[in-house]
């Protein structure tokens, strides 16, 4: 914002240098942008951007706070994460896997069945406020609950669902079947929050083009197809961006409900991180595999905003 | 159970370690005196002023209300001393306590369990107590020694023990009755353990359920690995040895309970004992915590009784809960000797303690006739000379994991029982020599 009226403005001339008598008089002072973004800044610089630098630092080094000194080992905890036959690369790559088997699964599904229930909420009917109450109820249950819950109706033994398929399935302790349960209730569990978010888009999009869509003759797939759809794209670009994080940050239902089994098959990368870094106190260690987990998911949220970007333009 | 750690207390808690950590990463050698307090008579008596001391523990289950119990009865007996306690989750209080302890805001008194001492002093976090155990007048003899001896580590006394806690055998009387087997005579030797087996097999009843998860699959592993002369680690601690003989024998009767249908497949977490609740399991080899639960059940009557002996001896899974005394940053004798006096006026109430379902330290209260009177426990004193503590060595837990993870390799079917343990053993001996490295030896 500059104090100085423009010369080349003639109307504005007369004004010049009159103060309390200008439109180009500053509605605030220079500082008051970045006293607004202050709060946020403060929080984003000590929560995020120093304990990142921090981290990068403590992964040079063996790390452990506890005691007295902590060796420099400069990329040392890296090239053994990379190094065959070391001590963490096969769990690490092995518990990458398994983070990366569960997005996989994920993914669709939590991006797919809640725009459906968006879909339906989005209709007019009695009870509509109820159901959206109960599509989202889920979401406010901690892990621990939702954890404990499936773990006894999930037990390959003693559960509730074996009981009724009058089958011995080993929901929670054998794969497949333990991805099967990972990602079904994490999509029984969350499925309310990107509903909600698609509600709020399908509520954005103008009648007006629906009403018109109608007047041309379009089914309500076309209307689907060619009017929700490209109204949704900035909302799909962000719940995929957001699903996608979540997945590949699981911790609580593996944690929970197959603790990992069989042997370590459904130990996820945020488990092992956790485990190494504040089970056994290497925390140099863990915030090199942190890195490399960080690194990945920037690699692939960055190509995803891209690919849905291009997609807008075409 | 009292949980005194407010929100404001617990944001300068962990602001502090959060500064704590970045003050270490600044100075790198920085550590807090290391000096133990001054003990004056260690703990025989407290004749200071009014002090208020913080004891720390991970006792979230019936033994935390028995021991808030005790603290209130101290805390009426004597009113100069006042105890508060708190109780976390033993995952959150290893990772609490360290962190409390570098910021100075640690308690005053701790309990943890024999094999955690190793780790907490390597990294500080408690300091010998020396002084406590000859106040106390405790010897040797009084204790089981793997008991006196697992509180110590280099030489140093770190540890008061509090208890035993042991794995025994759970078994459903009722459903032994009714299907024709005396319910007052558990088996004891293996013959008689498949024969009973064979019995419930042979009415539909999978008798002993075999749990993959280290509680307690991991536990009834070790205790047959024991029985059959094996170990898990090596005397010097320095390599596994449960994929030596002993351990691939003890493996194998394991996972061909599975296999031979003694136990269904695919155990989940802790079902192993639900079904015992439920009347669908017979025998348990289970942790002495759930006798007061199991035996206070309505529709099944539960009886305990010493683990039978699989192998060619007695053998037995257990730890103990130790008193200890967290480093401070600054020197308070008052409060140093008000904790050492209450660890003191704690041991000697250890028969009120068993009241939680633990074995008394001392073998003279285990063998008294107070404790012989509370229902289901004896049986897991008698076991206590034949039972094995973790070893004494820092980190250790992180070689155990691998060892827990081989048994669920092989009990869910997923691996041989040799090639499991040796995979097992494999990733564990790369463990110890890091930690080796890592704390000295």
């Amino acid at each position: 914002m500059t104090v100085q009226a423009p010369p080349v403005r003639p109307e504005s001339r007369s004004d010049a240098g009159v103060p309390g008598n200008s439109r180009t008089i500053p509605r605030h002072g220079r500082l008051t942008p970045y006293l607004f973004l202050a709060p946020f800044a403060v929080l984003f610089i000590g929560f995020v951007l120093v304990p990142a630098i921090f981290g990068l630092w403590v992964s040079l080094h063996d790390y452990n706070y506890l005691l007295p000194g902590q060796p420099w080992v400069g990329l040392q905890n890296y090239l053994d994460l990379f190094t065959p036959g070391s001590r963490d690369s096969g769990d690490f790559w092995h518990s990458m896997l398994a983070t990366g088997i569960f997005t996989v699964l994920s993914v669709p599904f939590l991006i797919v069945c809640p725009l459906g229930v968006a879909l339906l909420l989005n209709r007019a009917f009695r009870g509509r406020s109820f159901f959206r109450a109960v599509f989202f109820a889920p979401y406010v249950l901690g892990v621990s609950v939702v954890g404990l819950l499936f773990r006894f109706l999930l037990d390959p033994n003693i559960g509730l669902v074996n009981s009724y398929l009058g089958h011995a399935i080993p929901w929670t302790t054998d794969v497949p079947w333990a991805w099967v349960s990972l990602v079904a209730m994490t999509v029984w569990w969350t499925l309310g929050f990107n509903a909600i978010i698609y509600l709020a888009g399908l509520q954005e999009i103008s009648p007006e083009l629906y009403e018109a869509a109608e007047v041309d003759g379009a089914s309500r797939w076309d209307q689907f197809r060619n009017v929700t759809l490209p109204g949704l794209r900035p909302v799909v670009a962000f719940v995929t961006t957001v699903t996608l994080l979540a997945s590949a940050n699981m911790f609580g239902q593996a944690f929970l409900v197959t603790k990992g089994a069989p042997a370590n098959e459904t130990r996820t990368a945020i488990m092992y991180i956790a485990s190494t870094g504040l089970g056994s106190n290497r925390q140099g260690m863990a915030a090199a595999m942190s890195y490399i987990l960080a690194i990945i998911l920037i690699g692939i949220s960055a190509l995803n905003l891209r690919l849905s970007r291009r997609r807008e333009a075409s | 159970m009292s949980s005194d750690l407010s929100r404001r207390r617990f944001l300068a808690l962990t602001g502090s370690a959060g500064a704590a950590a970045a003050l270490a990463a600044c100075g790198g050698t920085s550590t807090p005196p290391n000096t133990a307090p001054v003990g004056g008579n260690g703990g025989a008596s407290y004749s200071g002023p009014a002090v208020t001391i913080q004891f720390w523990n991970g006792w979230t289950g019936s033994d935390g209300a028995t021991a808030q119990k005790m603290v209130d009865q101290f805390n009426k007996d004597n009113p100069n001393v006042q105890v508060k306690m708190s109780v976390f989750q033993w995952t959150d209080f290893f990772q609490k306590l360290p962190a409390a302890v570098q910021s100075g805001n640690g308690p005053d008194v701790g309990a943890m369990h024999i094999d955690d001492l190793p780790t907490q002093v390597a990294q500080g976090v408690i300091v010998p107590l020396d002084d406590v155990a000859s106040a106390l007048s405790l010897k040797d003899s009084d204790y089981a020694p793997a008991v006196w001896n697992g509180g110590t580590y280099q030489g140093k006394r770190y540890g008061i023990p509090i208890d035993v806690h042991n794995l025994g055998l759970f078994y459903n009387k009722t459903v032994m009755e009714a299907n024709g087997l005396d319910p007052e005579k558990p088996p004891t030797t293996k013959d008689e353990y498949m024969t009973a087996l064979d019995t419930l097999k042979s009415k539909g009843i999978q008798g002993t359920w075999v749990s993959p998860f280290q509680f307690t699959g991991g536990f009834m592993f070790e205790s047959l690995l024991w029985q059959f002369g094996g170990d898990v680690f090596s005397s010097d601690n320095a390599s596994a040895t449960w994929n030596a003989d002993p351990g691939v024998q003890a493996l194998t009767w394991m996972v061909d309970l599975v296999k031979n249908g003694y136990s269904p497949k695919n155990v989940g977490q802790d079902a192993d004992y639900i079904s015992l609740k439920n009347g669908k399991n017979v025998f348990n080899w289970q942790g002495i915590w759930q006798v007061n639960e199991a035996t206070t059940l309505k529709n099944f009557e539960i009886g305990t009784a010493p683990l039978p002996v699989i192998g060619s001896t007695g053998g037995v899974w257990g730890n103990s809960h130790q008193f200890v005394l967290p480093k401070k940053t600054t020197t308070d004798a008052d409060k140093s000797n008000a904790s050492r006096f209450f660890i003191n006026w704690f041991t000697q109430h250890s028969a009120d303690w068993a009241k939680s379902a633990k074995v008394p330290a001392k073998t003279s209260q285990a063998q008294s006739a107070d404790f012989k009177a509370i229902a289901g426990l004896s049986s897991f004193a008698a076991d206590v000379q034949f039972t094995h503590f973790p070893p004494s060595v820092a980190g250790i837990g992180d070689a155990l994991t691998e060892l827990y993870t081989g048994v669920q390799n092989a009990v869910l079917l997923k691996a041989e029982p040799a090639a499991a343990l040796g995979a097992a053993a494999d990733k564990a001996n790369k463990i110890l020599a890091s930690n080796k490295k890592k704390y000295g030896a």
